[in-house]
């Protein structure tokens, strides 16, 4: 398996890969951590006349907190997620994600910002992002533009960024103090992705639900906010009613592709089932 | 002809240089430029893990990385864990713990467990199962190599 012949370009700084990005037109392709980029190379789906790589650039990797938000390099990898204390304390969310994603091979050279650009609703990090409600930062020849998780997904293998921009940095406002979190995931084996997977962040006030944040992996051509799920858990108590209200809202609006994973019908029962379980998990994390 | 270029990286310690095409992936550079077999090709398709070599301190699968991603890095694969003709501990527990049938997967699962080790020098059951998820095994069903690297884990900390 190997990849058609290409031209390779490795720029120091983002603003020699954009220079490079408008030098080489649409025919260029970024290359990241490349564990979803050279697979699709190997198979001949991609084949991209250059790849203008994005790993010798040091400015796209690091994590740290700036104000109230955290800021991650692009180009930061699963394995700088999962072994960062300042997400352990601050957004444990991601760290949990994170762990679910591929296997520790793929986690070393997988990054951040390949897996949100990608744009396969099979990939973990967009429902993560929308749950966290995390803004990216796109550099491009005229400046950057800084837009918003929710709505930055089109669809399939589509966002919002344009063929001369970069997804430089990921922005995670610091989720309120006792917030719960839960990423549940199902799936078959490691290294999968999910079948069905749901992220949440819920803030408690006394008993009844102050705020949740819901995304949905794997449930549609894109990620999925479940905004009308979302809605009805203000001012709600969690118990089995509400968790399965929440449920049934949720899988009203997935319409997930079947394949070896199951069909549609299994695979709406199973995001209700995960945005059950992640609530309940985060519930139980929460304090208000 | 198609366009080439000059990579040079280290390989088990010593310097080494290799000529190719900017499509070329690790796996192949290693076995056929470099006459290091000891990384093996098990599915191509980056799942299994017997292409497992250590690049800058990473795990990585050679199936899944361009040479031309290797510029100026430092490798290291089965063939550099023996040291002065003694095997490394975890070849050697590999052996007394029979952590191996057919052998196809243990470079893979032995320089995965090398990095883990260097991570994590004292890993539970736990740790090293989710540590070397990213290796298949189709013979031994893997007790044996978790029983191996609890060893060497243990001789390594002895020797410390
Ligand atoms: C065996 C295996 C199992 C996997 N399991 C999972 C899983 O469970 N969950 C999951 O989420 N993923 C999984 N993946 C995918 C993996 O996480 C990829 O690493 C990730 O999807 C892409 O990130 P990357 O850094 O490798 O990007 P690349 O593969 O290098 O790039 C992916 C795409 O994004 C573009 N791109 C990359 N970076 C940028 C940027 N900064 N700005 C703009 N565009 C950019 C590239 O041009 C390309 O189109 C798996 C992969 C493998 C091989
Ligand atoms: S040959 Fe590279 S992961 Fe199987
Ligand atoms: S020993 Fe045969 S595949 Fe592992």
């Amino acid at each position: 398996m190997i990849p058609a012949a290409f031209d390779y370009h490795a720029p120091r700084s983002v603003a020699d890969a954009i220079k490079l990005l408008g030098q080489l037109g649409p025919e260029a392709k970024l290359l990241a951590g490349g564990h979803s980029l050279l697979p699709m190379m190997k198979l001949r789906f991609a084949q991209p006349a250059h790849l203008v790589d994005l790993g010798r650039i040091a400015e796209l990797r690091g994590i740290s907190q700036v104000g109230n938000e955290i800021r991650i390099g692009a180009m930061t990898t699963e394995h700088e997620l999962l072994s960062s204390k300042l997400l352990a304390e601050k957004a444990p969310l991601l760290v949990e994600g994170a762990g679910w994603i591929a296997d520790p091979q793929v986690r070393y050279k997988g990054t951040i910002g390949g897996d949100i650009s990608h744009g396969d609703p099979a990939n973990d990090h967009p429902a993560l992002m929308i749950a966290l409600d995390a803004s990216f930062v796109l550099t491009g020849p005229k400046g950057e533009r800084v837009v918003k998780a929710d709505g930055y997904f089109l669809g399939l293998y589509s966002t919002q960024l344009a063929a001369d921009e970069i997804l430089t940095q990921i922005r995670i406002p610091v989720p309120a103090a006792g917030s719960g979190w839960s990423y549940q995931k199902l799936k078959r084996k490691t290294g999968d992705f999910a079948t069905a997977a749901t992220a949440v962040m819920l803030q408690m006030k006394g008993k009844s639900v102050a705020k949740a944040a819901i995304g949905l992996t794997n449930a549609g051509p894109t990620v999925l906010k479940a905004r009308e799920a979302e809605a009805y858990l203000a001012g709600k108590e969690i118990n089995d009613a509400s968790l399965n209200e929440a449920a049934r809202l949720a899988m009203k609006i997935c319409n997930p592709t079947p394949d070896q994973r199951g069909d549609a019908d299994y695979k709406r029962a199973m995001c209700g089932e995960m945005t059950r379980r992640a609530l309940q998990a985060a519930h139980a994390r929460a304090k208000a | 002809m198609a366009k080439t270029q000059k990579v040079s990286f280290k390989l088990n310690g010593k310097p080494v240089e290799a000529t190719v095409e900017a499509r070329e992936l690790l796996i192949y550079t290693l076995r056929e430029k470099l006459a290091h077999t000891g990384p093996h090709i098990g599915c191509e398709t980056s799942h299994c893990g017997a292409c497992t070599v250590d690049l800058d301190g990473m795990s990585v699968k050679s199936c899944t990385v361009l040479t031309v991603q290797c510029e100026g890095a430092e490798l290291t694969t089965i063939e550099g864990m023996e040291q002065g003709g003694a095997l490394h501990a975890l070849q050697q527990a590999f052996h007394e713990e029979h952590g191996l049938q057919c052998g196809y997967c243990t470079p893979g699962m032995i320089t995965r467990a090398y990095r883990l080790l260097k991570e994590n020098p004292n890993p539970s059951e736990q740790d090293i199962r989710k540590g070397i998820a990213g290796n298949l095994c189709r013979c031994t069903g893997y007790q044996n190599i978790v029983k191996a690297v609890q060893s060497a884990a243990k001789k390594l900390a002895a020797a410390r």
